[in-house]
C-alpha cells in the first residue's frame, strides 16, 4: 500500500496524527490501573492510601505479600483452585473432544438431530432457580463435584472444536482407517487426537481460564469453606471487607476488630489481585493468539 | 397393468436401500454414540431437565414433592410479582443498566477497531493490543474489588485526583446516583479491547483494491473509512446488536451481585440479582422461577422482533 504515503494529503496526515493520539489514550487508560495495582501491592500502605503513591512504587515493602504467603485461606483457595481447574478442563475436554469428532463425522447418522438438540438450549434455557434444584437434588451441594459437572461442556466449544476436526482431518484418513479394520474407537485415540495439539491446547485455555476465574457457581453450590476456591476468598477479602468500612460504624471492641481487619485489607489488596491473576498473566501470550484464534472461529461459523 | 408393477416395486425398494444403509452406517459406527453419550446425558440433565422443572414457576414447590408433585396455583407468582413495590424499581434498573451500557459499550469498540486497522501492523499496533486485550482475562471478582479501591471516598486513587483538582471526594460506591456510570465504565475499561477482535477480523476482508482505486481517486482516510470500511462491517454490527439488544435484560449480573451493596441498592436491584436473593437466599424457589422466566420470556420476545426489523430492514439477521 504505497500509494498511501504518495497520495497522503495534508488532511490524512493530521487524521493519522488523531489516530495515534487516540490510540495512545486508550493504551494508557488501560495500563494505567495495571501498573498502579503492581506498585501498590509492593508500597507503603499509607503512602497508597493518602494518594502520596499514584504510579511508581514508594516506600517499598513487601510486607503485603509475606501477609499473604503465610494466610491459610488464601492458600487453601489456592489449592481448591488449581484442583478445580485441572480437574474441571480435563472432565471438559473428555466431554468436548469426542463429541465434537462425533458430530463432525458426515456418515454419524443423528448428527443434525443432536446438533440441534444442544443448540436449543442455547435460546431456551430454565434459568438459575431449576437448574440449581437439580444440583441440589442430585446431591451435589457442598461436594467439588457441584464445581465441576453443572459445566462439563460448553456448546461453543464443541461448534469451535467441530469446525477445527472438519477443516484439518482430512476425509480419506478416515475412509483408510476404517478399511483398514481399525474401530472408530481406536481411530480417534491413535490418530484424531494426535493430530489436534493445537485444538486441545486452545480448547485447555478457554476452559482452564473459565475455572480459574468464577465464583458465582461456588458461591451458591458450596457452603463449606474448606472447599472455596480462590474467587470466593477473594471477594470475602476485596469486596465484603472493604464494605464494611463504607458502612456505618460499629461500637467497641468490634470497631476495633474492624478497623485492624481494614488495615490487613489495605495491605494486602492490590498483592491478592497480583497473586490471584498470576497463572493467568504467564500464560497470556498463548491466551492472547489462541483465543483471538477462537473468536475468529466463531465469527466465521456462526 | 403388467406394464405398470416394475416401477412400482422400483419405487418401494428405494426406501429399503435407504434403511439399509442407514442401518448400516448406524450399526458401523456405534462407537460414536458411545462418544456423544456423556454429552447428551449432561445436555439432559443440566438443561432439559431444568426447563422441565420451569413448571415451579406456576406452582408451589416444595422439595419433597419434586418438580411434578407440587401443587398448581396458576399465575399466582407473577401476580404477586406485578404487583409488588419493587416491580418497576427493577424494571427501570434493568432496563436503564442495560441502555445505558449498549449506548456506550457498543459503539466503542467499532471505533477502536477502525482506528487500530489504519495503523501498519507494528511493534506499536501490538503493544496496544496486547495491553488493551488484557483485561478481558481478570475475573470479575478482581475487577470487583479493583472498582471499590479505587474508587473509595477515602482511600481511592480516583477520589485522589478530584480533590487533587479542588473538588470534593465523590461517594460512587454508597451514592445510588452513581451505580450505573461505575458499573458501564468498568466494562468499557475491561471490554472495549476484547471488543475490537471480531470487528478486526471483519475489517481485513476488505479488497485491498477498493482502497487503491479510491486513493487514486483522491478520498482521503476518512472518506475511505466512512465510504468503504464502515460499510463492511455493518453486517457484523447488525448481528452483534440484535444479539445485545437480545440480552437486554441479562446484563453482567455476577459483577453487579459483587459491586451491590445496601446503600446503592435502589439503582443496583436489577431483576437477575433479585431472582438470586429471592431464589436462593430466601429460599423462596417458585416466586423466583416466575421471575426468572418473566425475564425470559422478554429477552425471547425482544430477540425475535430486533432480529425480524433487521430482517425486513437491512437483511442481515440471525436467522
Amino acid at each position: 500500500m504505497d500509494l498511501n504515503k504518495i497520495n497522503e494529503t495534508k488532511a490524512d496526515k493530521v487524521f493519522m496524527g488523531f489516530v495515534y493520539v487516540a490510540l495512545t489514550f486508550a493504551l494508557l487508560i488501560v495500563l494505567y490501573p495495571l501498573i498502579y495495582i503492581i506498585s501498590a501491592s509492593i508500597s507503603d500502605p499509607a503512602a497508597v492510601n493518602s494518594g502520596e503513591m499514584w504510579l511508581w512504587p514508594k516506600d517499598i515493602t513487601f510486607e503485603g505479600y509475606r501477609i499473604i504467603l503465610q494466610n491459610d485461606a488464601i492458600w487453601r483457595g489456592y489449592m481448591m483452585t488449581i484442583f478445580y481447574t485441572v480437574f474441571g478442563t480435563f472432565i471438559n475436554l473428555i466431554f468436548t473432544l469426542p463429541t465434537a469428532y462425533a458430530l463432525s463425522r458426515k456418515d454419524f447418522y443423528g448428527r443434525r438431530f443432536f446438533t440441534l438438540m444442544f443448540v436449543l438450549t442455547m435460546f431456551i434455557d430454565g434459568g438459575l432457580i431449576p437448574t440449581y434444584l437439580v444440583v441440589r437434588n442430585l446431591g451435589l451441594i457442598d461436594t467439588v463435584w457441584a464445581m465441576v459437572l453443572p459445566n462439563a461442556v460448553a456448546l461453543w466449544n464443541i461448534i469451535i472444536t467441530r469446525v477445527f476436526f472438519q477443516s484439518t482431518i482430512p476425509r480419506g484418513l478416515e475412509e483408510a482407517a476404517t478399511i483398514d479394520g481399525a474401530s472408530n474407537f481406536k481411530l480417534f485415540v491413535k490418530i484424531i487426537i494426535p493430530l489436534s495439539a493445537p485444538i486441545i491446547a486452545v480448547m485447555a485455555l478457554f476452559y482452564g481460564v473459565g475455572h480459574w476465574n468464577s465464583y458465582f457457581n461456588a458461591l451458591i453450590y458450596l457452603a463449606d469453606r474448606s472447599l472455596y476456591p480462590l474467587q470466593l476468598v477473594l471477594r470475602e477479602i476485596l469486596v465484603l471487607q472493604e464494605m464494611s468500612s463504607n458502612s456505618v460504624s460499629m461500637t467497641g471492641g468490634m470497631a476495633e476488630f474492624i478497623h485492624s481487619q481494614q488495615q490487613l485489607a489495605a495491605i494486602i489488596k492490590y498483592g491478592v489481585m497480583i497473586v490471584s491473576t498470576l497463572p493467568i498473566i504467564v500464560v497470556y501470550p498463548f491466551l492472547q493468539k489462541y483465543f483471538v484464534k477462537g473468536v475468529m472461529i466463531g465469527s466465521i461459523k456462526e | 397393468m403388467k406394464q405398470q408393477a416394475p416401477p412400482i416395486s422400483h419405487v418401494q425398494d428405494i426406501p429399503r436401500v435407504r434403511t439399509k444403509k442407514k442401518n448400516r452406517k448406524i450399526i458401523q459406527n456405534w462407537q460414536l454414540y458411545l462418544f456423544i453419550l456423556p454429552t447428551v446425558l449432561y445436555f439432559i440433565i443440566f438443561k432439559y431437565i431444568p426447563m422441565y422443572g420451569i413448571q415451579i414457576a406456576f406452582k408451589d414447590y416444595v422439595p419433597s414433592l419434586g418438580f411434578a408433585g407440587s401443587e398448581w396455583v396458576g399465575f399466582d407468582h407473577f401476580i404477586r410479582f406485578f404487583n409488588s413495590y419493587y416491580f418497576w424499581d427493577l424494571i427501570k434498573n434493568t432496563l436503564g443498566i442495560s441502555v445505558y451500557e449498549l449506548a456506550v459499550g457498543f459503539p466503542l469498540p467499532i471505533i477502536l477497531a477502525l482506528l487500530l486497522n489504519e495503523v501498519k501492523d507494528s511493534a506499536y499496533k501490538r503493544t496496544v493490543q496486547t495491553v488493551t486485550y488484557a483485561p478481558h482475562f481478570i475475573s470479575v471478582v478482581v475487577i470487583a474489588g479493583m472498582i471499590i479501591a479505587f474508587l473509595s471516598p477515602t482511600t481511592g486513587i480516583i477520589n485522589s485526583f478530584i480533590q487533587l483538582l479542588g473538588f470534593e471526594p465523590i461517594p460512587f460506591m454508597s451514592d445510588p446516583k452513581w451505580f450505573k456510570t461505575v458499573y458501564v465504565f468498568s466494562g468499557v475499561w475491561q471490554s472495549t479491547g476484547w471488543g475490537t477482535i471480531i470487528y478486526l477480523s471483519a475489517l481485513s476482508g476488505v479488497d485491498p483494491q477498493q482502497h487503491e482505486a479510491a486513493i487514486i481517486d483522491g478520498a482521503t482516510r476518512l472518506q475511505r473509512i466512512l465510504y468503504i470500511n464502515i460499510p463492511t462491517i455493518i453486517p457484523t454490527m447488525t448481528i452483534l446488536l440484535i444479539m445485545n439488544l437480545g440480552n437486554i435484560m441479562a446484563m453482567g449480573f455476577e459483577k453487579i451481585l459483587l459491586l451491590q451493596n445496601p446503600l446503592n441498592k435502589s439503582a443496583s436491584n436489577v431483576i437477575a440479582t433479585f431472582v438470586y436473593e429471592a431464589g436462593l437466599l430466601d429460599a423462596q424457589y417458585s416466586f423466583a422461577a416466575a421471575i426468572g422466566l418473566f425475564n425470559a420470556v422478554i429477552n425471547a420476545i425482544l430477540l425475535i422482533t430486533v432480529n425480524h426489523i433487521a430482517k425486513k430492514t437491512s437483511e442481515t439477521s440471525l436467522w
